[in-house]
């Protein structure tokens, strides 16, 4: 059984931070196991929590009246889910619902907070991180806005 | 001086005239595409290598080039989606039909220089029409090469191509297979994302290994980076080009990519050619 | 196979037997022509430019014409002299008849679930060209290339072109627009013609008749002439060297293809787009431009079909349509692509350059682009006018 330190360590988000900052980081964070169907979170809630997907498959979706859900993105191992415990109003946006037995390292995002407050390093460090993230995220969205398959008439 | 006589060239058929094919089978796709295959009236059927087209006719409407989907000894099958008059009257032409064929054009996937290497097939939406024929038959000579993956994408699960047919392929143990979907509405349970995205995932070694691409221009150009990312040199990832096709002979002008006819120069280009000619804006 | 003996050095033909011939006797060429077989084009004068046409006698010549040429002007001027050929180029070029603006492909008709197609049979009778420049000799070698030497032959050109009997002529009077000396493509005819003539105005109005096949020898024997001096040769001489020395433009062509790739954003291409109004005029009056479409005509109880191939411009929109849209929306891409695949690019494809440097886009572009001012625009010179 891997200490989450050990954990850390192989996440490649992780790479590159000092010892004593990973030990930081690993005393916020704790692990955490969904059932396939399982809510991690709901749209509107408050986020204080960030987790790393450690085995299976993520779903963030978004309910559109008289359509249902719809999965925005996927997420799988390796991945991390939800940056919007660092940014007010600290409150989710979208659903995430686990689409299989999923396992995933959860870190608290309000002990996180703190520790930051103290080390505006630690916090550098985390903020270029997620903001990495973030802009792959927002790559990957662009490309799907322009809506690649759907095109006109051809002839 | 006598009258000079008549060329000789009026007895043997000329290029731009269509071959009747009878459609032997039709079965629908999506809700836009069908998959027709054809049998020739007459004549030998068509040596086809993975990557080529035909220019497909419907009678009195025109036509349009279609590559070919099928396994390249076998009948030929064209998959196409109607998004106009020609396409649509394709689609429409019901087994006993006969539509009209062109061809085969164009060059194909380099299927067997890559024979040593580990292969990575990446499509986009109907692209993977295209590269069927490629993977039938990388799978046919299997022992030739190290790791196979396939990885696609559409824009909804509704869209996905050959649905049972990747169901299948997923089964087997000698192939990688990820597909994905740009958006999808609750009850898929697959991954939600765009193909980029994929290439992170199989295993293969950046060193030797080929990619056959093809979909979307955008797609093709975010993928060929993602390729890039994971330490693929640009020699070894194919694009499959298209632009508006008349003739198919390299005598109308119109499929111009730059200093090449994609008629005659393609559909299938190396990244390493194709990376400045994408870079100019309406080339 | 015939054309391809066409295509080769005059200089190993007969060039022992040069002969002269009055002007009148060009009667007697189109006559023994027409008697041949041959349907006869040359050019004429009619609406104010001189064209090409069927030729039924040599009254249909524009004797006595010549052309003022410069960019976006065209302008037919009386001559002192009764020069049958003493003009340069009009709008029309050989490929309206190698390669028509409109030709039907083939024919099909339904015949119970399938169709059979009929393909058109090649034109009645040969042509006999009449008055083809050194310009034009190499563009006709240029269309060769890209609708015969490649991996299919296109069958309409092959039939036209196939027997073409050429009667070249050498230019004296280089026009205001031309630049075919700078393209290495004139003013003197070398090679791909049957009988080729030099129109000697000095000292007694004559014509140099020089084969350039045997049976350009033998149309030659037919007619009433006699054989040339040395004072006939070196007087023709004299005159294409001269008209080498009085062209209208000329161009600096020292790797036109990598200056070409290498600046696709050029700001010139902002600059001239400003201008052109993407007609396609350059593309119509080209020698080489060969861009085709084709377009399917049915009855209206559709079971009788056509197709229908016609000339089509790489300005137009729809011509690079795909998708829904245009690859190429804007006028200076358009123009672009129209100068890099003739200068450019078309070594790539076809292994020379498309232009043969007749000017003729000059003279016909409505607001007077000149191509040789913009590639040297591009290359950081100049213009190189005259």
């Amino acid at each position: 059984m891997q200490t989450i330190d050990e954990i850390l360590r192989e996440v490649p988000f992780f790479w590159g931070l000092e010892s004593d900052h990973l030990e930081l980081i690993a005393g916020c964070g704790a692990n955490v196991a969904f059932k396939a169907d399982d809510l991690l979170f709901r749209d509107g809630d408050p986020a204080e929590t960030f987790y790393i997907v450690r085995h299976g498959s993520v779903a963030l979706e978004t309910f559109v009246p008289a359509r249902g859900p719809f999965t925005i993105e996927t997420l799988e191992e390796g991945e991390i889910i939800g940056w919007s415990w660092l940014f007010p109003p600290y409150r989710w946006h979208f659903d995430a619902r686990a689409l299989s037995l999923v396992r995933a390292t959860a870190f608290d995002g309000a002990c996180l907070r703190r520790k930051c407050g103290s080390d505006p390093r630690l916090g550098y460090e985390l903020m270029t991180r997620f903001a990495q993230v973030v802009i792959e995220r927002l790559q990957w969205t662009r490309m799907r806005l322009l809506d690649v398959y759907g095109y006109a008439s051809a002839e | 001086m006598a009258t000079p006589a008549p060329s000789e060239l009026h007895a043997a058929p000329g290029a731009m005239a269509p071959r009747p094919f009878r459609v032997a089978r039709r079965r629908r796709e999506l809700r836009d595409t069908w998959t027709l295959e054809l049998e020739p009236i007459g004549g030998d059927p068509l040596e086809l290598e993975p990557g080529q087209f035909t220019m497909l006719y419907a009678f009195g409407i025109g036509e349009v080039p279609i590559s070919v989907s099928g396994r390249i000894d076998g009948p030929l099958v064209h998959t196409v989606r109607a998004v106009g008059a020609v396409s649509r009257a394709i689609c429409a032409a019901r087994p006993g039909s006969v539509l009209g064929v062109r061809g085969p054009f164009g060059n194909a996937w380099p299927v067997g220089e890559a024979a040593g290497a580990d292969v990575v097939v990446v499509a986009g939406g109907i692209g993977l029409a295209p590269l069927r024929p490629a993977l039938y038959e990388l799978l046919r000579r299997r022992g030739e090469y190290g790791e196979v993956a396939l990885l696609y994408g559409s824009r909804t699960p509704a869209d996905l191509l050959y649905r049972t047919e990747l169901a299948r392929l997923r089964g087997r143990f000698d192939l990688q297979v990820d597909v994905t979907v740009d958006s999808a509405e609750g009850g898929w349970r697959g991954k939600v994302g765009v193909v980029p995205k994929l290439v992170a995932g199989p295993r293969f070694d950046p060193a030797s290994a080929v990619a056959l691409v093809c979909g979307p221009e955008i797609m093709m150009h975010f993928t060929a980076r993602a390729l890039l990312e994971r330490g693929l040199p640009p020699e070894r990832i194919y694009l499959s080009m298209e632009r508006n096709m008349r003739c198919g002979l390299g005598h109308c002008g119109h499929c111009q990519l730059g200093p090449t006819l994609i008629c005659r120069d393609g559909p299938v280009y190396r990244y390493d050619e194709l990376e400045q000619l994408m870079a100019v804006r309406e080339l | 196979m015939r054309l391809r003996r066409l295509l080769q050095s005059s200089r190993q033909m007969d060039a022992a037997k040069p002969s002269v011939i009055e002007p009148e006797a060009l009667e007697d060429l189109i006559r023994a022509l027409a008697a041949r077989g041959f349907r006869v084009v040359g050019p004429t004068r009619r609406d104010g430019a001189i064209v090409y046409d069927d030729l039924d006698s040599a009254q249909d010549l524009p004797t006595g014409w010549t052309d003022e040429q410069a960019p976006g002007s065209y302008r037919l001027e009386r001559r002192e002299d009764e020069a049958r050929f003493g003009y340069a180029v009009g709008p029309h070029s050989w490929k309206q008849f190698l390669m028509p603006a409109r030709v039907r492909l083939w024919r099909a008709s339904r015949n119970g679930e399938g169709f059979d197609v009929e393909e058109e049979p090649g034109p009645e009778r040969p042509l006999a060209l009449i008055g083809v420049r050194a310009c034009e000799l190499h563009a006709i070698a240029i269309q060769d290339r890209v609708l015969l030497g490649g991996r299919y032959a296109d069958r309409d050109y092959a039939a036209r072109r196939e027997d073409t009997f050429v009667v070249a002529v050498n230019c004296f009077e280089p026009g205001g627009t031309c630049f075919c000396a700078s393209m290495g493509t004139g003013p003197r005819v070398d090679a791909g013609y049957d009988l080729a003539l030099t129109e000697l105005l000095d000292g007694g109005h004559r014509l140099l008749a020089e084969p350039g096949s045997e049976r350009g020898g033998e149309v030659l024997a037919e007619l009433p002439r006699r054989p040339a001096s040395q004072v006939d040769l070196d007087a023709a001489e004299t005159a294409t060297a001269g008209a080498a020395e009085r062209m209208g433009r000329r161009l600096d062509t020292t790797d036109l293809r990598g200056l070409l790739a290498r600046n696709l954003e050029h700001e010139r291409w902002d600059e001239v787009a400003e201008r052109c109004l993407t007609c396609g005029n350059c593309t119509l009056v080209c020698p080489t431009c060969f861009c085709t479409s084709v377009e399917e005509v049915t009855d209206l109880t559709g079971t009788a079909a056509e197709r229908v191939r016609s000339w089509d411009s790489c300005f137009s929109l729809e011509y690079s349509y795909i998708h829904g849209g245009s690859v190429r929306p804007s006028a200076r891409s358009r123009y672009r692509q129209w100068l890099t695949h003739k200068f450019g690019t078309w070594h790539d494809q076809f292994g020379s350059s498309g232009c043969v440097g007749c000017g003729r886009c000059i003279a016909w572009c409505p607001v007077g682009i000149d191509v040789t001012q913009e590639l040297t625009a591009i290359r950081g010179g100049q213009d190189a006018d005259d």
